[in-house]
């Protein structure tokens, strides 16, 4: 009879811990850069920008976990999809950072005492992406595909806030040519938010693919 | 490919102790089947009843079908040392003849007739061949197969049963004596050939059976637990007791 696996079991443990303190790092991220961009208090967008080389080492640090676990334990079946998506999921996480610099970055551009448009779609996406982000290192923790599909259902409506504030930007540079600068910038946060609520349905994917072994396409 | 070894209902029992349980499997001709499972699941019992090795254990009783090539291997009209010409069997520590090197490979052919001598050294050659040893000692092949190496004493013995031109090619943990380079040699040495013969292997080795084979049984006390494609096995098993087992939390 073969002994458990305590040391993997612990390795495997730390790895997941790692991918929901990478989750709760990035959805704070997100959560200060729209805050910034929303109230034009620019000290938080500065904070999302400094800190997220610390994201990044976090990512490393996942990828560093899991590629020793491959190498010393040879993991199979579960085991080796929990390492396979860990990369996964904390290639997403930093992608959905660097998004968040890119709305902190622009809330920075906008400045302390703009008049946005659009405020309030751009606030509902971003309390949905939020929250999507949330719910995807959720489904993760619980490994709960039904949460996972729920979660990425909530991309619909992302999607449609995107096109929705698109088109009316659209029509307000018709309206006033003087404001373009300002409305790509608001063009920019939306696709970047729309992008966030991407990766979190990647992370869903993830999810499905851990528990079922099968790849879903959360997206369509 | 087609089927070559189907094992219909088979129950075995060595006196009270049932060691197979309603075993069930279909074999496809050239290729490589694992036995997986831990120690006394019955893998090793299910090989040897592929070409009647249990025979002369005292108290043994088999229930079921074993059918190699559309016969079925008990029936009483079969010819046992003829069925083990065709099944052929390498064992977990080499075990080559106190001869030479030759008359190991020779030693087959002579017993089922063959006596000319030319037609005896184009077999020992091609076999050598076949079981990547021939470079290593075609020089050398008057010298006594004690002489060689585990690894090459194993290689001989691969050799030793292909020189009778089996079907099938039992092999029960043939590595499990052998250090990791002499391993990789005789599972390089498996793979070519599965190109001319069916190849079940009996390993303690997951990423062995992982490497080399194409389907693989799990067995746990007598039954056979899983039997799939190897990827889809090691991959993403159905049975939770598979995925205890090769994840290494059986127990």
């Amino acid at each position: 009879m073969m002994t458990r696996r305590s040391q993997f079991e612990e390795s495997l443990k730390e790895l997941s811990s790692e991918i929901i303190h990478m989750g709760e790092r990035v959805e704070k991220a997100i959560h200060l850069s729209v805050q910034s961009l929303i109230t034009g208090d620019l000290t938080s967008a500065h904070i999302v920008i400094s800190q997220d080389y610390e994201i990044n080492a976090l990512e490393e640090k996942i990828d560093n976990i899991g590629s020793t676990l491959i190498a010393t334990q040879q993991p199979v079946a579960k085991d080796l999809r929990r390492i396979l998506i860990s990369f996964k999921i904390a290639s997403d996480l930093e992608r959905m950072a660097d998004l968040a610099v890119d709305v902190a970055k622009s809330a920075v551009r906008l400045g302390e005492n703009h008049t946005l448009k659009l405020i309030t779609d751009i606030t509902k996406m971003a309390e949905l992406a939020e929250q999507m982000t949330n719910e995807s290192i959720r489904a993760f923790t619980e490994e709960n595909i039904d949460l996972a599909y729920k979660m990425a259902k909530m991309d619909d409506e992302v999607d449609s806030l995107h096109s929705k504030i698109m088109h009316e930007l659209f029509t307000h540079i018709a309206n006033d040519p003087q404001s373009v600068n300002k409305a790509i910038l608001v063009g920019f946060v939306s696709r970047y938010l729309e992008r966030i609520a991407d990766h979190a349905t990647n992370i869903g994917e993830s999810v499905v693919y851990l528990v079922r072994g099968k790849r879903p396409d959360l997206n369509q | 490919m087609s089927n070559i070894v189907t094992v219909e209902n088979l129950d075995l029992y060595y006196g009270d102790f049932q060691a197979l349980k309603k075993v069930n499997m279909s074999i496809q001709e050239k290729s490589i089947t694992a036995f997986i499972g831990p120690s006394g699941c019955g893998k090793s019992t299910l090989l040897r009843t592929l070409n009647r090795m249990n025979d002369m254990i005292v108290g043994i009783r088999i229930d079921g079908q074993v059918i190699i090539n559309e016969t079925n291997i008990y029936d009483s009209a079969v010819n046992v040392e003829l069925l083990r010409k065709n099944i052929g069997m390498v064992f977990q520590q080499p075990n080559p003849f106190p001869k030479s090197i030759y008359e190991n490979v020779a030693y087959g052919p002579r017993i089922h007739g063959i006596s000319n001598r030319s037609e005896l050294d184009a077999i020992v050659e091609k076999s050598l061949k076949q079981s990547a040893l021939w470079d290593e000692v075609k020089d050398y092949l008057k010298k006594s197969a004690y002489g060689l190496s585990g690894g090459q004493q194993q290689r001989l013995c691969i050799a030793r049963a292909l020189a009778v031109n089996p079907h099938v090619l039992l092999m029960d943990e043939p590595t499990s004596a052998l250090d990791p380079i002499s391993t990789l040699k005789i599972e390089e040495l498996i793979q070519e050939l599965k190109q001319q013969y069916t190849i079940i292997i009996v390993t303690h080795n997951m990423q062995q059976a992982a490497r080399i084979s194409h389907d693989t049984a799990f067995f746990l006390h007598g039954e056979v637990v899983e039997f799939a494609d190897t990827e889809k096995l090691f991959s993403n098993p159905d049975d939770q007791r598979t995925e205890d087992y090769i994840s290494g939390r059986f127990g």
